[in-house]
Parts: structure tokens; C-alpha cells; sequence
């Protein structure tokens, strides 16, 4: 490994950039912490983003990375909702395969992270939303700090029980549009139940982000990783 | 030299973003000038002869040692679009990150301090290569063939081509794939007694040209 790279050795301010997951920028500082939001297509993931921003921008310094399929949709919806500035707001193309983008070759997702730092930071958290995939796609370690897995009751009352390594390996599962569980038949006591024994003591966070609460549980998750991410 | 660091080199999963490109294919797929096995073939051929044989030559001379700043200079006067220099930078960039984690050494480092947002592939491929302890064949034919298998890999999500099919059409350009290769390195071994000067200079105007269009595209599924 090289020293430039390694947390325990001082940087220089000339050194080339850094390589992958290293907690520190190149000039030393310590960087942004970085969470990922994946899940199914339709599951809220967008929705959630835009809350959080919503929710954290007064009291954090933040920026957001998308990783749409084929379009800057999300980032778009983002820019219109304005829920940021748009320098704040990167769109990574993915080449179909946005599970590719975020696990298999993070490269182009850690120049939008580094990016972000360098032109709108000091930050304090980057969220990066993968584009809709399977209940496989998780984030890369080398990329993301702790990731949220998004799901939704309209999907399937049987997706917690079905597992996978987004439901399973998540730091956060969140099972969203709750309010629409009586109109399509899903049992949340089910989904609550199922999750548990699939996460043992993972944390697991319904929520609706049209009732008063919206996306406050999942805020004050985010606020508790920051926490502890500034603390190690 | 090692035999199977070139493996790891040339490998379509190295991590150096080639995934989220097509090499023009996207943009020839909607003008229909690919749309089938036959045609993916006379469109890598084109590419070949003219785009690939410049990227590796260029590879080859970085490998030999040139320096990267005359040969990204080149590179630069060889690429008309725009839209296709900054691709050409950012994948760059992500090779030279790739290539840093798994060949770590100071050439690379030095060229990552002197280009932070990336210089062209590859000039960078070359240095990597170097790294690996590879010589400017190696070099080039890594640069060759990611200029036709990326446009081969992009074809079958594209026009759901028979994946079969797409590899019989990368089987049957090994030997213009040799042939092309021996001339970007016969151009960069003249370039290291004549310059940079001495490296071909080939292009694809319409590839130039429907790389900006697609540039524009408001849908599309590949960054190029």
C-alpha cells in the first residue's frame, strides 16, 4: 500500500488523490461520511433522498450522487423538488447496469464523491442513490460507509421473507409507503416479523413519507451514523 | 513480463469504468448502422483501423516510456470532438485509479499529480502497463481490443445480440487485431527516436460526429 493512501500517515497537499474507501482527503482532512440508498424500481428511493435533504440541510453540509439507468431523472427530480443547490446534485451514467456502478467497478461514483468535496465542501454527508435494481445490488465497502436499503409494501408483502443481500446485509432496511398496506393487502406485522429473522438485531425503519413523521426515523439513523462516523 | 498480468490487465471486469461506454455503438445501433452480428463486425472493423490503431499506438509509446504529457498532447490533437476527449480523460481517470490500487508505483503517481482530472486512456493504459511490468505489445493489444469489445459487450444490451454471436465477431478480428497491433507498436518504437509525430493519426469522422450528437441525447444508456 502506499503511504499517500494509508489514514496513518500525514498527507501533502500535492500527493495525487485518493484511491478508494480512505478516510481521509488527500490534504488530510478527514472526508464526508457516504451512504447508499438502493432497493427495488418504484420502492421511494428518490422520495427519500429528497426528504432527507429536506429534513438534514439546515443543519448539515450535504451533496447527493445518483446513478440513474438510463437518464438523469433522478437527478432532475431532485433539482426540480430543489431540495439542493444543483452544484450540489451529481449524475453518474451507469451503462445500463447501476449494480455495476456501485459494487463491481465504483470507480466513476468515487470521482463523483471526491468531486463534490472538492467543489461545493467541506461536506459533511454524500448520499448515493443507486438507479432501481435487484434485491441483490448492494453497495461497495470501498465506496459507501453504511448503506439503507429501500423496499415498499406495494412491492410485495414478501420480499422481507424472501431476503437477499440488500434486505438481509443492509445497515438500515426501510419498508416505505406504509399508508398504502390496507389498499394492497400487505400484512406489515408479516413484514416487521420476517425482517427481524432475516436481520436479527439490523435495524428496520416503516415508514410514510405522507404522514406527519415522514422521514424523520430515518433522519435521526443518518444523524447517529454521522455521530459515530465523526467520533471513530 | 508476466503473462498473467496481462490477463488482469486486459480483463473486461478491471475496474476502470469501460462498462458505462459503448465505443460509438449506441449511437450506430439508433442510426441503424449496426444491427446484427454482420454489421457489429464491419463497425469494430472501422474502429480498428482507425481509433484503435491511434489509442495504441499511443498505449504503446506511453508503455515504451514516452512522456505522458507530449503523448496526452497527442492524444489530444488526434481526437476532433470534444465529447470524446472528455470521455477519453474520464476513463482516464478511472484507470489510473485502478491501476494505482493494483500495480502501485510512482510513474503512475506522477502522472496522477500531473492530470487530477484525468488523462487520455491510453496514455494512462501504457503507464499502467509499465507498472504490470508489461511491454508495449501487451500495451497495445489491451488497447485494442477494449476499443472492439466494449462496443461488442455494449451491442448485445443494446440489440439483445445473441451473446454467441458477439464473441464470434471478436474471434474473427483476432487476426486484423494482430496485424493493427504490430503497426502501433512498429509507430511507437519510431516515435521514440522521432517524437510523438511519428504516431498514426487515423480517424472516424463519423464516429467523431455522432459521438457529440449522441453526446446531447437526453435518454441514453451509455456515458459514450
Amino acid at each position: 500500500m502506499h503511504l499517500d493512501h494509508s489514514p496513518s500517515h500525514s498527507h501533502s497537499h500535492d500527493g495525487p488523490s485518493a484511491l478508494s474507501a480512505d478516510a481521509h482527503r488527500p490534504d488530510g482532512s478527514r472526508r464526508a461520511i457516504r451512504i447508499g440508498l438502493g432497493g427495488p424500481v418504484g420502492s421511494g428511493k428518490t422520495a427519500t433522498v429528497a426528504a432527507l435533504c429536506h429534513a438534514l440541510r439546515d443543519e448539515l453540509s450535504l451533496a447527493v450522487v445518483t446513478n440513474d439507468i438510463y437518464t438523469r431523472e433522478d437527478a432532475e427530480f431532485l433539482l426540480r423538488e430543489a431540495v439542493l443547490p444543483p452544484e450540489r446534485i451529481t449524475a453518474v451514467e451507469t451503462g445500463a447496469c447501476p449494480h455495476t456502478a456501485i459494487r463491481d467497478d465504483i470507480s466513476a461514483n468515487l470521482e463523483a464523491v471526491e468531486d463534490l468535496e472538492d467543489e461545493v465542501g467541506p461536506l459533511d454527508l454524500i448520499l448515493v442513490e443507486s438507479g432501481g435494481d435487484n434485491l441483490t445490488a448492494t453497495f461497495s465497502k470501498g465506496l459507501v460507509d453504511a448503506q439503507i436499503f429501500v423496499i415498499d409494501v406495494a412491492g410485495g408483502d414478501d420480499i422481507p421473507r424472501k431476503g437477499g443481500p440488500g434486505v438481509t446485509t443492509a445497515d438500515l432496511l426501510v419498508v416505505n409507503k406504509t399508508d398504502l398496506a390496507p389498499y394492497v393487502g400487505s400484512d406489515l406485522a408479516r413484514m416487521a416479523a420476517d425482517a427481524k429473522a432475516q436481520r436479527a438485531e439490523l435495524p428496520v425503519v416503516f415508514q410514510s413519507l405522507r404522514d406527519d413523521k415522514g422521514v424523520a426515523a430515518v433522519a435521526d439513523w443518518v444523524r447517529g451514523q454521522l455521530a459515530a462516523w465523526t467520533a471513530a | 513480463m508476466s503473462r498473467a498480468a496481462l490477463l488482469v490487465l486486459a480483463d473486461g471486469r478491471f475496474p476502470a469504468g469501460g462498462h458505462a461506454h459503448s465505443g460509438g455503438a449506441e449511437a450506430a445501433v439508433k442510426a441503424g448502422r449496426i444491427t446484427g452480428a454482420a454489421s457489429l463486425e464491419e463497425f469494430c472493423r472501422g474502429r480498428l483501423h482507425t481509433s484503435g490503431l491511434v489509442s495504441a499506438s499511443l498505449a504503446a509509446a506511453a508503455a515504451l516510456g514516452l512522456d505522458p504529457v507530449e503523448l496526452d498532447e497527442a492524444a489530444d490533437a488526434r481526437t476532433p470532438s470534444a465529447a470524446l476527449r472528455t470521455a477519453a480523460r474520464r476513463l482516464g481517470r478511472q484507470m489510473m485509479r485502478a491501476a494505482r490500487a493494483t500495480w502501485p508505483h510512482p510513474e503512475l503517481d506522477a502522472v496522477a499529480r500531473l492530470f487530477p482530472k484525468g488523462a487520455h486512456q491510453p496514455v494512462v493504459l501504457g503507464v499502467a502497463a509499465r507498472a504490470a511490468g508489461l511491454g508495449a505489445d501487451d500495451a497495445a493489444y489491451c488497447s485494442l481490443y477494449e476499443s472492439v469489445s466494449g462496443a461488442a459487450t455494449a451491442t448485445v444490451r443494446l440489440l439483445s445480440l445473441d451473446p454467441f454471436d458477439a464473441t464470434g465477431v471478436l474471434a474473427r478480428l483476432a487476426p486484423a487485431m494482430d496485424l493493427v497491433a504490430r503497426d502501433a507498436v512498429d509507430a511507437a518504437r519510431r516515435a521514440v527516436e522521432d517524437g510523438v509525430d511519428a504516431l498514426p493519426a487515423g480517424s472516424a469522422p463519423l464516429l467523431e460526429i455522432s459521438a457529440e450528437a449522441h453526446a446531447a441525447w437526453a435518454v441514453r444508456l451509455f456515458a459514450s
